[in-house]
């Protein structure tokens, strides 16, 4: 027992230190999200300081770009499952090996998922309250209490399933089936469940019209199932240029389909809510009318929820024709599916729900810089988090972090 | 250094005696000035003010406190305000009558729109002046109209009522079916026996939920400390109601618990100068408000289809 314990630390010893070692693009890169972070810490301070004040919501639009890239994150989280679903229930090859790093993906996405929420309340030092047990988790009523409990639990899974995984590869031995097949089908379930309670925090609210509609939900999931394999497949695209690890086209044409189906879905899911929204017509529209077209000269959504039909559309079409098999265009393309997506979910979602008021009042919001900076520091935190994975799991999937070399490393350390 | 070169990337090859204190002076150089970063990351939490006591963060939960744990409590809550504003109050915890459940009945033909109401309630509950926050909200609506999405919010005449309008305020409707109650993920909100929905402010952790739920718009958030005059104080409180809340939680109407559980009426009925404003028990058949419900033909639960069920009555006289 004891032993299993030494070995086990020696183990996450050599991980952490793996992590401060790299090349220069390495340290470049670190260095340049750890500026990011610490600029967000900053901001976060001052907003902890004086109050959420220092950002651009208010009783009007009291949910803003913090809540938008928590529902955008979630999606991505949700995601890992669109590779593991080929994996496990299809037997694909070519994504069996690469799925582990959707999984660490999965694990980046919700600490920042998680860090968008606590960022977004306003006593954090009362999160204790949430604690079952110690506090009053409202639950099952307040579909906010699903929330934590299924994001945290998504976490666990996949923390077990990669780190088991890794620890297995490591040691050189064949992962036993029962300690992770289970889960791996649970987190599956689990994935979808991630995302429909968050569409279900919007939905619930039968006092806002632009959330309380049921096509939010599977609206949800393709838009999600776009956007998180189109940050795969980016991952994998940098994964294999700074390192050796060996990653087929295929595999990244096989995320491609997936990338693709969900987004054609996406937009007809969009196309749905569009005609029913305003062929019908009523008094319920008018946040779709501000936020597509503007309404009593304010418009300042209009811009940016353009840009994301634009940005999905030329998507679309490149995924559609065979120009996306070549991977810089299949790289554009992802590019264009993320950011239609993240600016659909967050600025296009959250915002207009709370434009008008339920009083009619019309106060429109815009981030303020202290929000976006708290904002790059918590996506910096993401990327930081997701990098040192990476840094740890791939000379491990590769053999060249493993027990066999454990005692060389370690003498090399007395060496030095 | 070892694993670098397991992983086989390019590694610059050791240097004897002399690089242990080079490296040294460079990763001591490399950990101040990290450390330095992370400080002037943190500077500004300097700039706290009343920073929460211990008490106050290892507070229970209001449903939770035992008489003598509460009786401790608002005595902590009396000295914290008399340490703020120099002025020692009186903080109770009024309990729901038995037998009682409050209704509201406001009748829209009487209403002027002066907004008299808005003001005495801010004075009597201690809302914050700066930034303002008021919980009742006065529409200036079209006649012929109940859009309130035509409505004008900063109506700002020389004299009110100005021709072709109706003004109609809103407030917190006490719905016996409040969304705010169903959202809020730590039971911070609830509804009391006598129909009133309070907030315990030392339990709410800000997460704004409930004032998305709220299809009424009747949810204030304290985005910053909130100032009150010290001149301006009004020293009678409750622990539920009036008494001065902190940065990052929500509050609202709260019928005036303070006086009404105390046998008084609001302050926005009171200093109504044109009787448009009614409140009594439902549950006593001779009360006004049940005399309303009765006789008048048109009244009006607002947004009725959501199914939130308001206390709260307008009414035309007709």
């Amino acid at each position: 027992m004891t032993t299993a314990i030494r070995n086990y630390c020696v183990f996450l010893g050599r991980c952490g230190r793996i992590a401060f070692v790299g090349d220069w693009r390495y340290y470049s890169w670190m260095g340049l999200l750890t500026v990011f972070c610490l600029l967000g810490l900053n901001a976060y301070c001052r907003q902890f300081a004086h109050g959420l004040v220092v950002t651009g919501m208010s009783d009007q639009v009291s949910w803003g770009v913090y809540i938008a890239n928590f529902t955008f994150l979630v999606g991505v989280a949700a995601a890992a499952v669109m590779m593991v679903i080929p994996v496990y229930i299809y037997d694909n090859e070519e994504l069996h090996d690469l799925v582990i790093f959707g999984e660490l993906l999965a694990v980046a996405a919700i600490f920042m998922c998680l860090a968008f929420v606590t960022v977004d309340l306003g006593r954090p030092d009362r999160f204790w309250h949430l604690i079952p047990g110690i506090g009053q988790l409202n639950f099952p009523a307040s579909m906010l209490s699903w929330d934590v409990i299924v994001l945290n639990g998504y976490l666990l899974l996949n923390v077990h399933i990669c780190g088991y995984l890794l620890y297995s590869r490591y040691q050189g031995k064949k992962p036993a089936k029962w300690f992770y097949i289970p889960f791996v089908f649970i987190a599956i379930i689990w994935a979808v469940s991630i995302h429909t309670v968050t569409a279900f925090l919007y939905v619930g609210l039968g006092g806002r019209p632009f959330w309380n509609q049921a096509i939010i939900g599977p609206r949800f999931l393709a838009s999600a199932f776009t956007a998180g394999p189109a940050l795969i497949i980016l991952a994998l695209q940098v994964i294999r240029h700074v390192t050796k690890y060996h990653i087929t086209d295929k595999a990244l044409l096989t995320l491609r389909s997936i990338v693709q189906v969900a987004m054609i879905i996406n937009v007809f899911l969009l196309l749905c809510e569009v005609f029913t929204e305003f062929y019908a017509g009523g008094l319920h529209i008018t946040s779709s009318k501000y936020l597509y077209l503007g309404l009593h000269g304010y418009h300042k959504l209009v811009p940016w929820i353009w840009t994301a039909i634009t940005f999905n559309l030329t998507a679309m079409v490149l995924l559609v024709l065979p120009v996306s098999r070549s991977l810089k265009w299949l790289n554009l393309t992802c590019v264009l599916c993320i950011t239609g997506i993240w600016i659909e979910k967050g600025m296009g979602l959250v915002i207009p729900g709370f434009i008008p008021t339920p009083l009619g009042q019309i106060v429109e919001y815009f981030p303020t810089l202290n929000e976006t900076l708290v904002c790059f520091g918590i996506w910096a935190f993401g990327l930081l988090c997701y990098t040192i994975f990476l840094r740890m799991a791939v000379p491990i999937l590769q053999g060249d972090l493993s027990k066999a070399n454990e005692r060389e490393a370690l003498a090399g350390t007395v060496a030095h | 250094m070892s694993d670098q070169r397991i992983s086989g990337e390019s590694n610059p090859p050791p240097e004897p005696e002399g690089m242990s204190r080079r490296s040294f002076l460079r990763n001591s150089a490399v950990f101040a000035s990290g450390l330095a970063a992370v400080a002037a990351g943190l500077s500004p939490l300097l700039d706290i003010e009343n920073f929460p006591s211990l008490q106050e963060f290892m507070q229970k939960y209001y449903k939770e406190m035992t008489p003598e744990e509460m009786k401790k409590v608002l005595e902590r809550i009396e000295r914290e305000v008399e340490r703020q504003y120099g002025i020692r109050p009186h903080v109770r915890d009024l309990k729901p009558l038995d037998g009682v459940e409050y209704v509201y009945c406001l009748n829209l033909t009487r209403c002027i729109g002066c907004r008299k109401c808005v003001h005495a309630c801010v004075a009597e509950n201690n809302q914050s002046r700066n930034p303002e926050i008021q919980y009742i909200r006065v529409l200036q609506m079209q006649n012929g109209s109940f859009d309130m999405e035509k409505a004008v919010h900063d109506y700002n005449p020389e004299k009110v009522p100005e021709k072709g309008h109706f003004y109609m305020p809103v407030q917190c409707q006490q719905c016996k079916n409040p969304p705010c109650v169903k959202v809020c993920p730590v039971h911070a909100t609830w509804q009391e026996p006598d129909g009133i929905t309070v907030i315990d402010y030392n339990w709410c952790i800000g997460c704004r939920y409930c004032e998305a739920a709220c299809p009424y718009w009747a949810r204030r958030f304290n985005f910053t400390q909130p100032e009150i005059p010290a001149d301006r104080l009004n020293p009678e409180m409750d622990y539920l109601s009036n008494r001065p809340r902190s940065k990052g939680v929500m509050e609202k109407c709260h019928f005036c618990l303070q006086r009404t559980r105390a046998g008084r009426y609001p302050a926005c009925l009171e200093v109504c100068p044109t009787g448009t404003r009614k409140f009594g028990n439902v549950l006593d058949p001779n009360s006004e408000v049940s005399y309303i419900l009765k006789n008048k033909r048109v009244f009006i639960q607002l947004k009725e289809e959501l199914g939130t069920s308001p206390r709260f009555f307008y009414y035309f006289d007709v």
